[in-house]
């Protein structure tokens, strides 16, 4: 028997998210007495796929046939339901993402698994199976027994705490796997792919550096990337400025866009709508600029300046700078 | 071309949530219930191509009484029917055997829901259904055209879009831009009165996930305000107390 857990892959490399699936998973399984087990699927160097031994896999199941180089959430998910019945798992585990949602619900229908979506913290097993997620946007958490023979979990970033340094070194053995495609799956053809060139994705990057309609317009937003430079953070914007086409659609943050969950998130000229919020109220720690000092977003926030975004930020650049 | 559209009835996004019952129920006591905002979406959408292709357009619910001013409300909006599984929606498993169930028995070219429902937030109803019926299913779909049995889809994926063409029939979880939401008018509100809400009751599903104790987020310690006249000291906080840089 095995705890599976499913990576995703970028430049053929395993996600930080992805990461935190496989400690996630290797606790699950210590508490089950499984071993866990991971599956990648796309292009990777095997030494890139070894890495997950090091946050407890035993072992990687590597499908890298060609047909599945382009992610395809279909036949990803039959992969991913063949592989928990080659290895006997009664649990998968995927990271919360537009993918793993997608995946677990396909393995969910195929395997007559209870799925559980934006998982918070490690289950409870003790006779029954009990997990908590959030629900209503952030604002609540439900405790939820799963009764399935088969369990299904997507985790949220962050829900477990790894230290890269405390991270032992043990290769995972890596494996081919050669799952049964079908034509069924690839009945779609891909007209187009569109990916941001930005060196940082919003759902990986530790932390990310904001804007609202508070920046005024696409022409001064240099001050804020020259912060998230200095930081090494990743840019995102609320839901009027992508809107106004101030900056690209995938950098919108919030309930209609992309949620985020970094250690630390700065709001600049934002002012906390219950929708903008709805996508970071993940985040560890909130940072708020506002000239506005009755703006929302200051309850939610952990620090506070009230002021001009084009005064403060060039401070907060420098003090970075010299970090 | 059928059309489904599956609306789910949630708070309003606006609501503040309680629990009653020692935290094993939702405080419905003063909350608006609205259709899903992403449903919305893809009920305006639906609409649109009804109207587009000439075909026709059945709004799906699976829950109580209490939902059919919404059920009227898509009735409204351009919905020509409607059909209510009469049922406490349990879990999305649950939820999306209904919704099979309905669409097996009437062979439908799409079948439109939002990404995801604002109240559990799981986003995984139209991939199970996808699977359930054999058909491919692809979510968040932010443009969507439908000409000669095909599909071109427009949606967001891990930093950045792709666009596919896709046969139908398909199960779309829909998110702005799709459409502009729509608002009924006097003729909608009028007409929907007349139009028909088949109530049937659900098919029996194993009980997969049950929902046992609801709590809140601890409360949140107080804002810690900085002067703007002293704002590079914000950093080394960031770094020596807050510990995230
Ligand atoms: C169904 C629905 C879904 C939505 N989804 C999202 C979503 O996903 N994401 C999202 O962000 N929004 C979403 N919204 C919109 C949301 O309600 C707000 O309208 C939006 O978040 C406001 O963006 P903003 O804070 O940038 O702009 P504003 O509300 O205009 O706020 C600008 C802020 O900047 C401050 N400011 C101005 N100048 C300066 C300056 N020089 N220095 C410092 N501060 C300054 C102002 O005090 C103000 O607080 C949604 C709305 C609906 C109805």
């Amino acid at each position: 028997m095995s705890v599976l857990i499913y990576v995703e892959l970028d430049n053929g490399s395993i996600k930080k998210t992805s990461l935190e699936a496989v400690a996630y998973g290797a606790k699950v399984a210590e508490k089950t007495g499984d071993k866990a087990v991971v599956l990648a699927i796309g292009k990777a160097d095997a030494s890139a796929l070894e890495i997950a031994g090091n946050y407890g896999a035993v072992k990687v199941l590597h499908a890298s046939d060609e047909k599945l180089s382009h992610e395809n959430s279909l036949a990803y998910a039959d992969a991913l339901a063949q592989a928990a019945g080659q290895e006997g798992s009664k649990i998968i585990i995927l990271s919360k993402s537009g993918l793993g949602d997608a995946m677990a619900a396909r393995a969910a229908a195929k395997l007559k698994a209870g799925v559980v979506s934006g998982v918070t913290a490690l289950p409870e097993i003790n006779g029954s199976f009990k997990v908590t997620r959030g629900i209503f946007t952030g604002k609540a958490f439900a405790t939820t027994e799963l009764k399935s023979d088969v369990k299904i979990l997507v985790i949220k970033k962050n829900v477990i705490e790894i230290n890269e340094d405390d991270v032992a070194f043990a290769n995972a053995v890596v494996e081919t796997f050669s799952p049964q495609l079908r034509d069924a799956d690839f009945k779609a053809s891909v007209v187009n792919v569109e990916k941001a060139n930005s060196e940082l994705s919003l759902t990986e990057a530790q932390i990310i550096v904001s804007g609202g309609r508070g920046m005024k317009g696409p022409e001064h937003w240099q001050p804020l990337v020259d912060l998230a430079h200095a930081l090494g953070a990743a840019t995102g914007c609320s839901k009027p400025v992508s809107d106004l086409d101030w900056r690209p659609h995938h950098e919108h943050i919030g309930q209609t866009g992309i949620k985020v969950a970094p250690n630390l998130y700065i709001a600049c000229g934002i002012s906390g709508a219950i929708q903008h919020l709805a996508g970071v109220n993940g985040s560890k720690c909130i940072v708020v600029i506002n000239k506005d000092p009755e703006a929302p977003f200051f309850k939610a926030a952990d620090y506070g300046i009230v002021g001009d975004v084009f005064e403060i930020l060039p401070k907060l650049t420098e003090a970075a700078k010299n970090l | 071309m059928k059309i489904l559209v599956c609306i789910s009835n949630v708070p309003d996004t606006t609501a503040k949530i309680t629990f009653t019952d020692n935290d094993t129920r939702l405080n419905k006591n003063g909350i608006q219930y609205i259709i899903g905002p992403y449903d919305d979406y893809a009920l305006a959408r639906g609409v649109e191509l009804k109207e587009q292709s000439g075909g026709t357009l059945t709004v799906l619910h699976v829950g109580e009484a209490d939902a059919d001013p919404q059920i009227r409300k898509a009735l409204a909006i351009g919905a020509d029917d409607a059909i209510r599984v009469n049922a406490d929606p349990l879990d999305s498993y649950f939820v999306a055997v209904q919704i099979a169930d309905v669409a097996k028995q009437n062979n439908y070219d799409l079948i439109l829901m939002g990404r995801e429902s604002i109240d559990y937030n799981s986003g995984v109803v139209h991939g199970l259904v996808g699977e359930m019926l054999g058909i491919a299913s692809y979510s968040p779909v932010m443009k969507l055209d439908i000409a000669d049995g095909s599909a071109t889809i427009s949606r967001e994926i891990d930093g950045g879009k792709e666009v596919l063409k896709a046969p139908l029939p398909l199960v779309l979880g829909c998110q702005e831009p799709i459409a502009e939401w729509k608002i009924p008018n006097m003729r909608g509100i009028m007409t929907a009165r007349t139009k028909p809400l088949t109530v049937v009751e659900p098919v029996s599903v194993d009980e997969m996930t049950v929902p046992e104790k609801y709590f809140l987020p601890a409360p949140k310690g107080a804002c810690k305000m900085i002067p703007a006249s002293e704002a590079g000291t914000l950093i080394r906080l960031l770094q020596t107390e807050a510990k995230v840089l």
